[in-house]
């Protein structure tokens, strides 16, 4: 075996060569950015003067090494959360599900499930906002490309992440989804679809830091275009379900898509503003106006998800349909009626509307406030969502003892601890990237 | 006594008639009217009954197209048809693992009994759900006999079968690392030359008939096409055509 060492000093010798290639992969993946920081003084790169693997190095570390001692402890903390997470959800995918998570046979999808629909859909979100500029040449866009693009490889892979402790034997999937696929399964085109995106998604981004234009704008058209086709699959996992009334119809897809772009204007205003806020930079005015414009948009959206959201309650109570009515019940008035309208309506869309419409888009700390509050509140409405539909049993209108009462479900530590984990991982990719890729700045031309 | 003099009799009027043959007679007009609203309402034998003769090959499409009556108020929840399905399908011993149960309704107003029982299995559906939303075929339609089988080995567990299941047939196995559910015996018994499954052979009172649907000499397929009797599917709502059907009497 190639690992097998003779003695102490070979080791160590190829010991350096292995951190020496690692060295050389990172500056290869900086080698593609424009514009680097050295010990204060800016240096723009151009086509003809490449750097040198040492600089761009350099670079990297000048830049981390410059940063103060809270971001390290946030680098150290989100970390931590991911290697926790990995630990017990790779205990739980070798000793037995059971253990550890609170699903059921009758509730078996939990937060899990909801915060990979989460992740998904920011990611989703993130793709489709910033496409508006740099795909489809709206200006006022461009400024949010670079930060949006990284970010939804970083939600995405979040995504994956949680997933991969959530479905029980995931290697399984990687074999099978290959040499076994069902053509009529929306999971199957959603996991399919999603890899596509991922892949489009990373090299848009590479594109773009290349500063090539048109195959950046190639990738992040495909991206979006898989993108829509991934999401709207995974709300047609939901939305076809024959047997659950509450999801069933082509209500999901259609509306996965438009809160996946309302999600997207949170996610943008708010890691823009603490990107900033880390690398002690003042927004120029391009920027200040593409987050004016993205709240704009987010405001558009709001109102579009509020408006959906007000059809499907009253599609749900008018004539009592069976199966969706106890369910549009405990969420207005019932078991969920708190995490409905707190979280999910004040905390996810009426604050954060209020605020951006007094912040006018221009006042960064109403923006930030109104964001992070959406993106919570947007959290629990993804879990009411998973939730909600499987909270009425299939056997509820058959009056069984068994099943005459709402199905509950909370979750437990180490779900959360996983679900965290996925946090922790977005949290940590984009502490990292805004040093190593120096704030996401964007070329002007 | 001729008709002629039955016409002369006088009518003694109701206030002799004991209060138990009042109660019988109600009962037996409001059992008239509950079997002619039941059948109405729940009943899938008026929709068999149309459809039998020119869609029979569409509609049993499997050779043989296995199936179970479940006559439900014979039921008396003795669980011997559950045991019997735990021990012949190794069935792990946790919470919520079961392939087959009994449901149990309380109808506090009836007149008479006011509790029933229903036994519930995997519905073996034509049209099934769980089929349709398997990432990687590992649950499938068998081609022969129609039952809904597990390729365990294909099984990624992402429930998603479970969700997708109206009848709550399906759990996630640790054991097997895959979902389990009730394939008929399939593989414990039918392979083996027996001719019904576990449960159907424990059960003391017959009310599990077990058979050949698309056998016109079958007991399955003389009490799903007639018009006598109520026969009914749950939650036909869900549009995945069970082959579990359900009677009284």
């Amino acid at each position: 075996m190639g690992l097998h060492f003779t003695n102490g000093y070979v080791r160590k010798k190829r010991l350096q060569i292995i951190l020496l290639q690692m060295q050389h992969i990172i500056a290869l993946t900086v080698l593609f950015h424009h514009s680097y920081q050295s010990k204060g003084e800016h240096l723009r790169m151009t086509n003809h003067s490449a750097p040198t693997l040492n600089e761009l190095v350099s670079g990297v570390v000048d830049r981390l090494k410059s940063a103060g001692p809270l971001y390290y402890l946030l680098l150290l903390i989100t970390l931590s959360l991911v290697i926790a997470s990995a630990v017990i959800g790779l205990l739980a995918m070798f000793r037995g599900h059971e253990h550890y998570y609170n699903v059921t046979r009758e509730i078996p999808w939990g937060i899990l499930i909801s915060t990979y629909v989460f992740f998904v859909v920011t990611s989703t979100g993130l793709c489709l906002v910033s496409s508006i500029g740099h795909v489809f040449g709206v200006q006022d866009f461009m400024p949010i490309a670079k930060r949006s693009v990284f970010l939804s490889i970083a939600t995405i892979l979040s995504g994956f992440f949680v997933i991969a402790f959530e479905i029980k034997i995931p290697w399984r999937m990687a074999i099978y989804n290959v040499i076994s696929p069902n053509l009529t399964s929306n999971i199957w085109w959603m996991g399919t679809l999603y890899g596509v995106y991922l892949a489009f998604m990373f090299a848009e981004y590479l594109f773009l830091l290349m500063n090539k234009h048109n195959p950046a704008v190639i990738c992040g058209f495909s991206g979006s275009v898989a993108g829509i086709l991934a999401h709207s699959n995974l709300g047609a996992v939901f939305g076809l379900l024959m047997g659950r009334p509450y999801w069933q119809g082509p209500y999901m897809p259609i509306y996965f898509i438009a809160s996946a772009m309302m999600t997207g204007c949170a996610v943008i205003i708010m890691f823009h503003i603490l990107g900033y806020k880390i690398n002690g930079e003042k927004m120029d005015g391009d920027m200040e106006r593409a987050l004016e414009v993205t709240t704009k948009v987010g405001i558009m959206l709001i109102c579009v998800i509020l408006f959906f959201t007000t059809w499907k309650l009253i599609a749900g109570a008018a004539g009592q349909p069976n199966g969706a009515y106890p369910v549009v019940m405990s969420e207005v008035a019932g078991h969920h009626a708190f995490s409905f309208w707190f979280w999910e309506i004040l905390l996810g869309m009426v604050g954060p509307l209020v605020l951006f419409i007094l912040s006018k888009g221009r006042n960064l700390k109403i923006m930030l406030i109104a964001s992070i509050s959406m993106i919570i509140g947007i959290f629990v409405m993804r879990f009411n969502l998973v939730y909600l539909g499987q909270s009425l049993p299939v056997y509820y209108d058959l009056g069984v003892n068994e099943f005459k009462e709402m199905l509950t479900y909370s979750p437990s530590i180490y779900e959360i601890i996983i679900a965290a984990g996925g946090f922790g991982m977005t949290a940590f990719f984009f502490l990292l990237g805004e040093k190593v890729f120096d704030g996401h700045k964007v070329e002007h031309h | 006594m001729n008709k002629m003099d039955f016409n002369k009799l006088q009518n003694e009027g109701v206030e002799n008639v004991p209060m138990q043959q009042r109660r019988d007679f109600l009962k037996m007009g409001l059992a008239i009217t509950g079997i002619f609203a039941g059948g109405t309402l729940l009943s899938a034998a008026s929709t068999f009954n149309k459809a039998q003769a020119a869609d029979f090959a569409k509609k049993y499409p499997y050779s043989p197209h296995y199936s179970m009556v479940m006559r439900q108020d014979r039921c008396i929840d003795c669980e011997r048809c559950m045991e019997a399905c735990v021990a012949t399908n190794h069935v792990p011993n946790v919470h919520g693992a079961y392939r087959t149960t009994i449901l149990e309704k309380d109808t506090s107003d009836a007149i008479g009994s006011t509790k029933e029982f229903i036994p519930v299995l995997c519905n073996q559906c034509n049209l099934p759900q769980c089929t349709r939303v398997c990432p990687t075929k590992a649950t499938y339609k068998d081609k022969t006999t129609g039952i809904v089988m597990m390729d365990i080995k294909k099984c990624i567990g992402c429930l998603t079968c479970q969700e997708g299941c109206p009848y709550n047939a399906r759990y996630f196995n640790e054991e097997k690392k895959a979902v389990d559910k009730c394939n008929f015996c399939i593989d414990t018994r039918l392979a083996r030359g027996e001719k019904d499954t576990a449960c159907a052979h424990a059960c003391p009172a017959g009310v599990r008939v077990f058979g050949d649907l698309s056998r016109q000499d079958s007991e399955v397929f003389k009490t799903v096409h007639q018009i006598e009797k109520a026969v009914w599917v749950l939650r036909p709502e869900a549009g995945t055509r069970p082959n579990v059907f359900y009677t009284k009497g």
